[in-house]
């Protein structure tokens, strides 16, 4: 059923791949940061903690049989950013990558942008196979030939050579963010994209790397009044005029930049009314929104803030079509969550290639499978118990209070420590990539 | 309505009021432990907290002078503070977190 890409729950996983070491005593610089496929799904490339990218590229299928499914190996791995002291502010800038997004092929070569806190990169990421060869001057090695010695000339050729690739930046781009970025987006017009921090977002043409356009600018004169930041930030799929940016307040702005140059003035802005008499200290602390995506179809984007996903309707501003919970179970928790810290975790989502499924994670290495036109859910496990090849997912519940039943696991008993904080779905096919804290799991559907 | 009815009433009022909000439930059991826990709910105290992410201090004039005192003195053995090296305490190197870039391949892939 490959290509088809729908039905979240008809769909049965199974394990294909699993990458990353096995040992519980986690390095900093391991813990997985970025997931994203590229747009054929034909790489998928991971940034961690120690601002090291890896890409793992998809086997070619083998055609004849459909059984073998095809599976991810390593393509490139490079170092992309590196720890950096900025001293006259005194601030210390990690490492860690945090998103990376990739541009649409145009020719052999590949290419993303990845980003730390301050700075993004565009790499590129292109094969070699073929080397010269006979050359008159110098050996093999590289030695210089005795000028003396050489009797005949003779043309160098390109012989194929093993496969080699290499990844190199391009273009470094740099000193645009006074705080930290947190998104950035390839526009749909394939020559600019936008970075996002705090309080701002610049936009960016590819080529240029010594200046950049503020388009959106929330700091207030005064610091004191500050009371939302910008949490994320994503142009429209196939508008280029458009892009949307979420708050820590729970709200998500559309913005045209047909209408001015600073977009400051939102077209719309996205949120839904609260209950005022169900308002907590915790309200607006679990109301932030941790990721905004577009569908594919550019119709709808969903958000995902600390409990649930919400479904937009790009035409409809006062409330979202569509609210999944997440792990509803959590409300009665938020004190012990928020004494460690757990209330901030940052959650991303992503939908599938139709947009029919939405994905996203949840603690103790579950994550959830959101069927939009089944209306049905599933909370599946990304463990090293399910690591049997072509084993399915069995699906996981949890008990909120009351007699446990057999195969639930209580809320007690959930491993906060273990978050599925970064999803991937494949653009066409029923592939997922699923980070736990340092390792990769790759899932597939069922073959038959 | 009979007394008995009314208060069975009331009852499953009280059970509804503490079932439908946890989250209060939640709040209270938070401003139990911490009293003094700002009344503005979260906000600029986190938002602000989370713009001086990385915020480290750094003098380079009282490092100098301490790294030329020091070398007359024993190094203190005992672990300073790493996560916030300010005031009267001046950083030396080995009280500065590793910043080593990773030389070590990721172990995804391996």
């Amino acid at each position: 059923m490959a290509g088809a890409g729908g039905g979240g729950n008809d769909v049965q996983w199974c394990f294909s791949q699993v990458k990353g070491a096995i040992d519980d005593d986690v390095a900093e610089a391991d813990i997985i940061s970025t997931v994203e496929f590229n747009h054929s799904g034909e790489l998928l490339a991971t940034g961690d903690k120690g601002g090291r990218v890896v890409i793992f590229q998809q086997e070619t299928e083998n055609k004849s049989q459909p059984q073998c499914r095809s599976e991810y190996n390593v393509y490139s791995t490079f170092q992309s950013h590196e720890p950096e002291f900025d001293y006259l502010k005194s601030l210390e800038i990690e490492e860690k990558i945090n998103k990376i997004r990739w541009l649409p092929q145009k020719n052999a070569a590949q290419f993303l942008l990845s980003t730390n806190d301050k700075t993004i990169k565009l790499w590129k990421i292109s094969e070699r196979d073929k080397r010269p060869e006979g050359y008159n001057l110098k050996e093999e090695d590289g030695r210089y030939r005795d000028a003396t010695t050489i009797t005949t000339l003779r043309v160098p050729v390109f012989r194929p050579m093993d496969l080699m690739v290499e990844a190199s930046p391009r273009r470094v781009f740099a000193n645009a963010h006074t705080y930290h970025i947190n998104s950035i987006s390839v526009n749909s017009d394939n020559e600019t994209y936008l970075s996002a921090d705090d309080l701002r977002i610049n936009l960016w043409h590819q080529e240029i790397t010594d200046r950049s356009f503020n388009i959106v600018d929330i700091k207030p004169a005064n610091m004191e009044e500050l009371t939302e930041v910008i949490t994320a930030a994503e142009f429209h799929p196939h508008q280029c005029n458009t892009f949307v940016y979420s708050s820590s307040k729970g709200t998500i702005r559309l913005c045209d930049m047909r209408a001015s140059a600073l977009c400051d003035k939102h077209s719309k802005l996205f949120e839904e009314p609260e209950d005022p008499s169900n308002r907590s200290f915790f309200s607006e602390i679990i109301s932030s929104i941790s990721d905004v995506k577009f569908s594919h179809n550019g119709r709808y984007m969903m958000t995902r803030d600390y409990l649930s996903v919400k479904i937009w309707d790009l035409n409809m501003e006062n409330r979202p079509v569509e609210t999944y919970q997440v792990h509803e179970y959590l409300r009665s928790k938020l004190c012990s969550l928020y004494e460690n810290d757990c209330i901030f975790d940052k959650f991303e989502c992503c939908w599938n290639g139709n947009d029919s499924v939405v994905m996203t994670g949840s603690y103790n290495n579950f994550f959830r499978m959101l069927d939009r036109t089944q209306r049905r859910d599933v909370t599946l496990e990304a463990s090293r118990e399910s690591c049997k090849s072509r084993q399915v997912l069995k699906p996981r519940r949890v008990c909120a209070g009351g007699k446990r039943k057999k195969d639930e696991i209580s809320v007690d008993s959930l491993d906060f420590n273990k978050k599925i904080l970064h999803t991937a779905w494949h653009p066409q096919d029923n592939i997922i990539a699923v980070a736990t804290t340092n390792n990769l799991y790759i899932f597939q559907e069922k073959v038959n | 309505m009979s007394s008995e009815e009314e208060a069975s009433i009331d009852e499953q009022q009280e059970m509804q009021d503490t079932v439908v909000s946890p989250e209060k439930a939640e709040e209270a059991k938070l401003k139990a432990r911490y009293p003094h826990l700002g009344v503005r709910p979260g906000g600029s105290d986190l938002l602000r907290k989370r713009l001086t992410k990385g915020q480290k201090y750094f003098d380079s004039g009282d490092y100098n002078m301490a790294k030329a005192k020091m070398k007359n003195k024993q190094l203190p053995t005992a672990a300073a503070e790493k996560t916030e090296i300010t005031g009267d305490h001046i950083p030396t190197p080995q009280d500065l977190p590793q910043r080593k870039q990773s030389l070590v391949a990721s172990k995804l892939a391996v």
